[in-house]
């Protein structure tokens, strides 16, 4: 099903402009990933999608054709998962995940063999007459899946679904959730404010802030041509090399970097994995910080930029510069991203 | 172990208010199944004036039961959706409207039932049915069952519970009945034991409103004061014990498991 979102936007009635008109459009089977900081209005926009929100007059929600603007919630037939799962305490596991075909009048025996097979699906068949109570948070986020699934929703609507899990967890189940998800072929709009779940679960991401849809991209593309510079600090770091651009070369504290034409009027970005230690580099600065994070070292370095702002690097080799001391870097110029200078609210 | 001479105190003050609660209890049980009590025990234990209350005030006690049960069905049918519609529009005039409910608590039921009175006091037919003291019992125990049944909403996540049932395409009826009424059973639990009690047990505005023709327990036990021998009266004391005893231990055992659900 395509999910086809038009000048949708929500006031609330204190007066909290949570969602600015914005249009959007999922394909059939597609995998969305809304994706912002906290407070952004993800929350609200899912929640306009599965009709628990009304939004503002002129929006419109359309289901591949059919305008569901002002259908009422039960008869949307949407799939959501929400943020605190919401599991019903008073029924078993079975019983949580027959509800939506048991209020669909769906005969007993259909029933029990969709339920059945959707609790296969799930990993959940030895936990199908358990309590919730009794279950774990990976387990519960399972039967909150499985529920929103096996009445066939249209489309599943996921709020942060792996929040409520501690960090290790959320890391294993979120590949687990991408291959679940893969295998239903469902439309899914799913929101996270972690760009690495949003980056292996989603086919494309939308990134929001303050209420406004930035840009709408497969996640390489946010990753390598980001629209704006929210999109670039947001997706993947990128730091801002600020200095003083003079016939192509930019001139910074700890040295100059030659640029092409085009970035003529416009700030250059650059991501700490593109940065290299270089004995031949053209810039230079003094380690402040030196951190081990398994796979790398991620080094803070002073001196290059302006007004005492650190460049982070990622540094691969077996052992690392001390702290103190003073380095040499090398930046391709092919890594550097361009962007027009905004005054925007975002920083 | 030789003990203190402040234990011994302790212990004395102790046996001496239990001996002032427990005496009159004991003396009152017995007097019931006394031959006679001015003779004392001497005179042999008989279940004579038990069988005697039972003739004489029977229909009290089937009154009683009859009014609790029609009044718990009230309040449930009122109370219940009407915490819910309380949980569900939290504000200003939700809790004035809780308070509203909740006036019958600190009124004293003669109040309550003079207003009864002036109120409906004309309409003959209504005036001497029992659905008009039905009428006083709802009103004062409505606020129990409210206040219960909120109590366990409030501790509980009942909205993303229902907006869950809702996307899985339960309409607003079925929600509350699969969802809602479920989930608050604790408190609804807690509550219908409350009024029970309380409607059993009610004694002044029933009084107040009650015809010759309609005496309910508490009612029929000052009347046997009143009217009767001390051992009827006595034996009566023993009958509406057995009947409220349990019901207030049931009462206790429910309202601290709502209590612990709603922590
Ligand atoms: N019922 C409400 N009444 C008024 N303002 C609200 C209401 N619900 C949300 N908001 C406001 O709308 C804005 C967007 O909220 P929303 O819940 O959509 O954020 P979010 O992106 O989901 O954030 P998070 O990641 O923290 O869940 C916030 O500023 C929030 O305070
Ligand atoms: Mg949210």
């Amino acid at each position: 099903m395509t999910l086809t979102i038009e000048t949708a936007a929500k006031t609330f009635a204190d007066g909290t402009r949570a969602l600015c008109p914005t249009d959007l459009t999922v394909g059939p089977g597609e995998i969305l990933s809304l994706l912002g900081p906290s407070g952004c209005g993800k929350t609200t926009l899912l929640r306009i999608i599965a009709g628990l929100e009304r939004p503002d007059a002129g929006s419109r929600i359309r289901f591949d054709e059919t305008d569901v603007t002002g259908l009422a919630v039960e008869h949307r037939n949407v799939g959501m998962v929400f943020q605190s799962y919401a599991l019903f305490p008073n029924m078993s596991v079975r019983a949580n995940v027959g509800y939506g075909l048991k209020v669909r009048k769906v005969p007993a025996d259909e029933r029990r063999q969709r339920v059945d097979e959707v609790l296969r699906l799930c990993r959940l068949t030895d936990y199908a007459d358990r309590p919730t109570h009794a279950l774990s948070g990976g387990q519960r986020q399972r039967v909150a899946l499985a529920r929103a699934v096996a009445p066939r929703p249209k489309i599943l609507l996921l709020d942060e679904p792996l929040s409520a899990l501690d960090a290790a967890l959320r890391d294993s189940l979120r590949d687990e959730l991408a291959a679940m998800l893969r295998q239903f072929r469902i439309t899914a709009v799913f929101v996270t404010h972690d760009q690495s779940e949003a980056m292996a679960i989603a086919d494309r991401i939308a990134v929001m802030s303050s209420g406004t849809m930035l840009q709408v991209g497969r996640p390489e593309e946010l990753y390598h041509a980001p629209a704006n510079t929210f999109v670039a600090r947001f997706i993947g770091n990128a730091m801002p090399l600020a200095g003083q651009m003079e016939n192509g070369v930019l001139h910074l504290p700890g040295g100059r970097l030659e640029l092409p034409a085009s970035a003529a009027g416009k700030t250059a970005y650059i991501r700490s994995e593109n940065i290299r230690l270089d004995q031949a580099g053209s810039l230079e600065g003094k380690v402040e910080t030196v951190t081990f994070s398994g796979g790398h070292f991620r080094l803070a370095v002073g001196g290059v930029l302006p007004d005492g702002s650190l460049l982070y690097l990622q540094h691969p080799g077996r052992t690392a510069p001390e702290s103190g001391s003073t380095v040499r870097l090398t930046i391709d110029p092919s890594d550097l991203i361009y962007l027009a200078d905004q005054t925007s609210t975002h920083s | 172990m030789k003990r203190s001479l402040a234990w011994w105190l302790q212990c004395a003050v102790t046996l001496v208010i239990a001996a002032f609660l427990l005496v009159p209890a004991i003396q009152s049980i017995l007097a019931g199944v006394t031959a006679n009590y001015f003779r004392g025990l001497s005179s042999g234990l008989t279940l004579k004036w038990i069988g005697r209350v039972w003739e004489l005030y029977s229909a009290s006690i089937f009154l009683s039961l009859w009014l609790a049960i029609a009044c718990l069905v009230v309040t449930l049918v009122i109370g219940v959706p009407a915490a819910y519609a309380l949980a569900r529009n939290p504000g200003r005039l939700s809790r004035m409207l809780e308070e509203f409910i909740s006036l019958p608590l600190a009124i004293p039921g003669l109040a309550l039932a003079l207003a009864l009175l002036q109120l409906y006091g004309t309409l003959s037919g209504f005036r001497t049915s029992w659905t008009f003291i039905l009428v006083g019992h709802v009103l004062y125990t409505l606020p129990f069952m409210v206040r219960s049944v909120l109590a366990v909403l409030m501790a509980m996540d009942f909205r993303s519970l229902e907006e869950s049932a809702a996307t899985l395409g339960a309409s607003a009826f079925t929600r509350f009945r699969t969802v809602i009424v479920p989930n608050a059973m604790p408190g609804i639990l807690a509550g219908a034991l409350t009024v029970v009690t309380l409607s059993i047990g009610e004694f002044n505005l029933t009084w107040m409103l009650h015809t010759p023709y309609l005496k309910t327990l508490p009612v029929g036990l000052a009347d046997s004061y009143a009217s009767m021998r001390l051992e009827v009266a006595s034996a009566y004391t023993l009958v509406f014990f057995a009947m409220i005893v349990p019901l207030l231990m049931a009462m206790q055992w429910a309202s601290a498991r709502a209590q612990r659900i709603a922590q």
